[in-house]
């Protein structure tokens, strides 16, 4: 409770949530903002400019840019989560498993992990994706798999400082078992740095995501994701700037949005980095 | 020292072994029959055979991914399914390109990040700090390929001072200056913003520091102080990060080069995925790794020597 109030005060918090409430209610009532759909062609009127009709304009198949930004949202979040859900599952579950049992298993876990980490930005989804060929689910799946390396480190380093605690060592002496001890005991105390991971995750996702539909690997037309809205604009830059201008802009105010509140989380769930906010 | 210097290089190999494994998986692991897309679609059976027995591809996986790590040890990486070139001569051709626009790119995001970064903490929680770190935020949040976008909108199509795409000659020229600068300022800027908030915070760090307290106290000007005194222990950490940045510049060059049609590692890999061309994605990703490792390598081992404070237990 004390957490929420501390995130309503803040203001960055504040000015991401509302960001975020904004995209998320566009994506749910998509249907009523933009009843055309995101296919609605009209070849009549191909790559006019923003007008009372069609406030962003149309693309190259004259279907309305607002439209596909806003069915977009649709898909820029799904991917965020989705993705998100991946990294956050398999990555707490790896890092909890290598801290709490260290010895051989912490090396092997965190020696992978290193591994991943060697291939460096977006290059770990793009290797994922030339193995599953290119779509939006394999897109998910490569940059959630990215991803899992930050997840594990982050939950190692809070499993291994939970587990120097003296409930934890409590448990221990009664006799409880590792499982219980890691789920029930350890889980719960690691919980805080791992939400403020999985907000400001959500967000890299969606460029990551982005960047995978702008070269070609991600989301296959008609399917309007941002990024892939971005890689056609790039073709009629010249002649039809709000092609390609919008969606980034979607993308900039969502990933924007979960920025500010995970950094808005960060110093709530943590009242010390608030003290000594000049310092972080 | 030297007990760790040679630690560091054994896990640096380790994983580098460990890269190779994961390159040589993602031929095996994709779907589809190699052999069949090398002969094309309207192969016979019997040539479908005979390219799997002359790749090897008939041996166990353990064997094949030796005889894939014997090639990469003598840099050879195999040749391209699509034009038969050797893969090493391909990435040769196109590499030095990556590489110019990542060098470009950290030349100027790390003094102007470092810049922007002193600036801010010098007056904290001011108009001034919350509009820098508001533009590093905004750095980090934006698309780099919609941000290349913006710039080739305004600079080329309407000011039309610098060239759309493409790579103009040598970096020598004023014409090769000039379609660099685009790309780099698009892949550098991300790196900026991270370089100015690691930079703020770590200088605020240090000016709460008791030398500081001292270093005023004897009277000393507030230039001197900052840029004397704090920056230089405040840099510590935003130098292994210009470390990490590298190898993030590398690999967001891939998308920058495709915006700017730059002729780099990263459009030769995604034509490569796109045809399926898997000896040139299994080299382009293993050579981006294996460079990222080593200069990882060698920021940790000339900070080494550098911070006398490093010990290694």
């Amino acid at each position: 409770m004390q957490v929420l109030k501390r995130l309503l005060r803040h203001r960055s918090a504040r000015v991401g949530g509302l960001l975020l409430i904004f995209i998320t209610l566009m994506a749910i009532f998509a249907g009523v903002i933009a009843p055309n759909g995101y296919d609605d062609q009209d070849l009549l009127s191909r790559l006019k400019p923003p007008s009372k009709e069609h406030w962003m304009g149309t693309d190259q198949l004259g279907r309305g840019i607002f439209d596909r930004v806003v069915w977009g949202a649709r898909i820029s979040l799904m991917v965020g989560i989705a993705a998100t859900a991946i990294s956050l599952v398999l990555g707490t579950a790896l890092g909890l498993v290598s801290g709490y049992y260290g010895g051989w298993v912490d090396r092997v876990i965190m020696g992978v992990m290193e591994v991943l980490l060697a291939f460096p930005g977006i290059l770990l989804a793009i290797a994922v994706v030339s193995i599953f060929g290119p779509g939006l689910n394999n897109v998910m799946l490569a940059v959630g798999i990215a991803h899992v390396p930050q997840f594990a480190r982050m939950a190692r380093g809070a499993t291994l400082s939970a587990k120097a605690m003296d409930f934890v060592e409590a448990e221990r002496a009664i006799g409880a078992n590792h499982s219980r001890i890691i789920w029930v005991h350890i889980l719960p105390n690691i919980l805080g740095p791992i939400v403020v991971l999985s907000t400001l995750s959500v967000g890299t996702s969606i460029l990551s995501a982005a960047g995978l539909s702008f070269l070609g690997l991600g989301a296959q037309p008609p399917v309007p994701d941002w990024g892939g809205m971005i890689s056609q604009g790039r073709q009629f830059l010249r002649t039809a700037w709000w092609v390609g201008v919008f969606p980034g802009l979607a993308i900039l105010i969502t990933v924007l949005g979960f920025n500010l509140l995970g950094d808005g989380l960060r110093d709530a769930l943590d009242p010390r980095m608030r003290l000594n906010k000049n310092q972080g | 020292m030297s007990q760790y210097v040679v630690r560091k290089l054994l896990s640096s190999i380790l994983v580098l072994l460990g890269v190779s494994l994961a390159v040589f998986l993602i031929l095996h692991l994709s779907p589809g029959d190699p052999a069949r897309l090398l002969a094309g679609p309207e192969a016979y059976e019997e040539d479908i055979a005979a390219i799997r027995e002359r790749l090897g591809l008939n041996d166990p996986l353990h064997v094949q991914y030796g005889r894939f790590l014997m090639g990469v040890l003598r840099l050879d990486l195999g040749n391209s399914f699509r034009t038969s070139r050797p893969v090493t001569q391909e990435i040769a051709a196109r590499f030095p390109y990556t590489v110019e626009l990542a060098v470009a790119s950290i030349l100027w995001s790390l003094p102007f990040g470092i810049a922007v970064g002193v600036f801010a903490a010098r007056r904290p929680n001011s108009p001034g700090d919350g509009l820098s770190m508001g533009m590093a935020l905004l750095g980090v949040s934006m698309p780099t390929f919609w941000l290349g976008l913006l710039l080739m909108l305004l600079f080329s199509y309407y000011l039309g001072w610098l060239p759309a795409s493409g790579r103009g000659g040598s970096l020598l020229t004023l014409e090769g200056w000039r379609t660099i600068i685009m790309p780099a300022l698009t892949l550098g800027s991300p790196a900026a913003a991270v370089f100015a908030r690691i930079t703020r915070s770590s200088m605020l760090q240090v000016l709460d520091l008791d030398y500081i307290r001292t270093a005023r106290s004897k009277g000393l000007s507030e230039q001197r102080v900052t840029y004397r005194h704090a920056l230089r222990n405040a840099l510590i950490p935003v130098v292994t990060m210009a470390g990490l940045q590298f190898g993030s510049l590398l690999g967001g060059a891939l998308v920058t080069e495709q915006v700017f049609a730059w002729p780099g590692i990263g459009t030769l890999l995604v034509n490569a995925i796109l045809s399926r061309d898997y000896p040139v994605v299994q080299g382009c990703i293993l050579v981006i790794a294996a460079v990222f490792v080593l200069v990882n390598l060698a920021v940790d081992l000339l900070y080494s020597l550098v911070d006398p404070r490093i010990t290694y237990s």
